[in-house]
């Protein structure tokens, strides 16, 4: 029998009633029981075990880099028992009160340790009627009960408090994202200039999707047939998406110019209120707006298979000469590029989601891998602004490169600082 | 002998498995059965949502907050109305502007999102450190840590230099671009695989659903109480079956056009 299973033995079987006795006297003797508010469970033949000594060190303080909805609490654990008398602590709860004198809140539990300090961050929400709501900017106080096996038997630790929770304007752990945002926001204005000032004489070198999509356009316009443009599974806020936004407009104007017809079914209902704006200012573009329809863009569902099952139904019944599916896929990706291939329609496709590239790639004409989906808005559009930005990014990818072999020659070297630079924290 | 399910439980369990039929048979082509499933679960998942958005979002990101008097949230309760406008030509201009708030709000916070997981977050997994000395001490395929972390960023940097856009993949440029590729591409290999394997034991689970309906229609010696219900169930087999042979006469020597 081990140190610990004799302990919890121990508290649950009757024992000599006298040694007990002695037991208990030597304890209060030898521990600081007076120190510690100590709950002594006796059984039904007068044995009786102490509760263990409580943790010591208590502090509570603001959790850093937050909206002020936590607190962080620090304890030294309790010491193993030296007596055999004296219960084991199992486990530690985390009270919280909004005055010493409570009521107080259990807010969490830890299982007990030998770690020299134990750490708590007691977190909430910000709303008034959850059960997790934390209040800041609020006096707060906190104990730690050690728990035993017997949940009458535990010994309380000293207050901690009071403690506030202060919301933070900067977080310091992320850093690092300002930093590049502000480095790459500089960079794209400094080529933004220099795009106006050169006009669309920047190289740009070509992309195969994309030089392919005029060629799709005008074999929609030669079978007479139209062209679906699929947004994907993404919302508005998606950057896939947003590039793909650009593409559309693009695609509508030569649509419209051409005098053919562009579908495009939606996923989501926001993307579709701004799909049908980029289509209807694409016609606008082309001096056609009398040829654009509301019916060319509408909503299907929210529902990914039925979504799927309704597009695919689409392809086959009308037969698009072009399929192009450019923004945020998922597992529908291979059923629509596979129906596509069936319909013998040319596709093009182009996702940021890297897990759905490999179906593109086997099933399609043509895919735009990752970052070239970004690209191609710049390509197509060259507007100053896109092509700015798109420089901006392949400046920023040399610096990337040049941070990553410094960084990995450093860190060889021992010099690990240079890598914690680049650390996020929270 | 009481059969494995009610009469009303095998009753959906039959429907279950003609909308699996149903949609399998797209696999022919398109015909009746696939449309009418695909039209259900459109309009079904299309009315689902409205509910689901209604108690998900609606109510408790928005009516119950303005019960509570958070008087804040009239500010998106606002520009929702203004997005109705569309529905009327002469003030659908208005709509533009929740768009542009929605799209400016999203691209805010996107943007340091993006930056953080995949540029700076990256930066700081790939500088790890490499035991130069230590590289090839197992031996080409007892490789070490280290031979794997120096492949990895070898990989990472090549790809990165393919995604370059501002200058030609000409001479020793391009060839590291052609690494960067053939990086690409193996792990889409790799990725490939590993999804065609998830979808097949989607499959698996459709046909072991099947199998079921199977046996508790027509039994099997291995269960008790199936068995039940075989009348419905070569209705149903041969119902659809009979549809697909009259579809096929029906549209035979016949285009996708001449049908629309």
């Amino acid at each position: 029998m081990n140190y610990y299973t004799e302990k919890i033995t121990r508290a649950l079987l009757p024992a000599n009633a006298t040694a007990l006795l002695v037991a208990l006297l030597l304890a209060c003797a030898t521990l600081n029981v007076s120190a510690q508010e100590s709950v002594v469970e006796e059984d039904a033949v007068g044995s009786a075990l102490v509760a263990p000594v409580g943790v010591s060190s208590v502090t509570a303080s603001d959790a850093p880099n937050d909206a002020g909805r936590a607190v962080v609490v620090t304890f030294v654990p309790a010491p193993v028992p030296q007596s055999e008398d004296q219960a084991l602590t199992l486990s530690y709860e985390i009270h919280r009160a909004l005055s010493q004198d409570g009521p107080w809140k259990k807010v969490g539990a830890m299982p007990s340790d030998t770690t020299a300090i134990m750490t708590f961050k007691d977190a909430g929400g910000r709303d008034t009627t959850s059960s997790d709501y934390f209040p800041t900017e609020t006096d707060l106080y906190y104990r730690v009960r050690s728990m035993t096996v017997d949940t009458a038997l535990f010994a309380e630790s000293e207050i901690a408090g009071p403690v506030q929770g202060i919301g933070q304007w900067w977080n310091s752990g992320r850093s690092p994202v300002f930093w590049f945002v502000l480095f790459f926001t500089i960079l794209t204005l400094v080529f933004l200039n220099v795009a106006r000032k050169r006009g669309d004489s920047l190289y740009i070198r070509p992309l195969a999707g994309i030089d392919a999509v005029d060629e799709a356009i005008g074999r929609a316009t030669e079978m007479g047939k139209p062209i679906l443009y699929v947004l994907g599974l993404g919302t508005a806020s998606d950057i896939a998406t947003i590039a793909s936004f650009t593409i559309l407009g693009r695609v509508s104007r030569k649509v419209a110019e051409y005098q053919t017809d562009v579908i495009v079914p939606c996923y989501d209902p926001i993307v579709f209120t701004i799909a049908q704006e980029t289509v209807r200012s694409g016609y606008m573009d082309a001096g056609r707006p009398d040829a654009y329809r509301d019916e060319q863009v509408y909503f299907v569902t929210q529902a990914q298979f039925a979504y799927v099952a309704a597009v695919n139904g689409t392809i086959l019944r009308e037969r698009p000469a072009t399929n192009i599916y450019l923004g945020k896929f998922f597992a529908e990706s291979l059923i629509l590029a596979e129906t596509g291939a069936i319909a013998g329609s040319i596709q093009i496709a182009g996702t940021d989601e890297i897990a759905q590239l490999p179906f593109f790639v086997v099933a399609c004409d043509y895919t735009l891998i990752g970052e070239e989906l970004y690209a191609a808005s710049a390509y197509l559009g060259r507007e100053p602004l896109l092509l700015g930005a798109l420089k901006a990014q392949d400046y920023a990818k040399a610096v990337i490169v040049v941070l990553a072999i410094i960084g990995v020659i450093m860190t060889s070297m021992g010099y690990e600082w240079f890598a914690e630079a680049f650390k996020v924290v929270g | 002998m009481n059969p494995l399910l009610s009469f009303g439980d095998y009753l959906w369990m039959t429907f279950a498995a003609f909308l699996t039929l149903a949609t399998f048979s797209f696999l022919y082509k398109d015909n009746p059965l696939y449309k009418f499933a695909e039209h259900l679960v459109v309009g079904v998942s299309a009315g689902y949502f409205v509910i689901i958005l209604y108690y998900g979002s609606l109510k408790t990101q928005l009516v119950e907050k303005l019960i509570n008097h958070e008087w804040v949230y009239l500010i998106p309760l606002v520009l929702g109305v203004l997005m109705w406008t569309r529905f009327n030509k002469k003030l659908s201009w208005v709509s533009r502007y929740p768009i542009a708030i929605y799209i400016g709000i999203a691209t805010g916070l996107a943007i340091p999102l993006e930056m953080q997981t995949k540029v700076t977050e990256q930066l700081e997994a790939m500088m790890v450190y490499i035991q130069w000395n230590d590289l090839l001490a197992g031996g080409f395929w007892n490789y070490t840590n280290s031979f794997a972390a120096l492949l990895v960023i070898i990989g990472t940097l090549a790809a990165l230099i393919y995604f370059y856009f501002s200058k030609e993949h000409k001479g020793w440029f391009g060839g590291v671009a052609t690494v960067g590729i053939w990086t690409l591409m193996l792990g889409f290999g790799a990725s490939f695989g590993a999804t065609v394997m998830a979808r097949i034991s989607l499959l698996i689970n459709r046909v072991q659903f099947l199998d079921q309906w199977r046996i508790n229609s027509v039994g099997s010696v291995h269960q008790e109480g199936s068995g039940s219900y075989t009348a419905i169930y070569w209705v149903v087999l041969l119902g659809m079956l009979g549809l697909l042979v009259v579809d096929l006469i029906r549209t035979k020597g016949k285009t996708e056009t001449d049908l629309n």
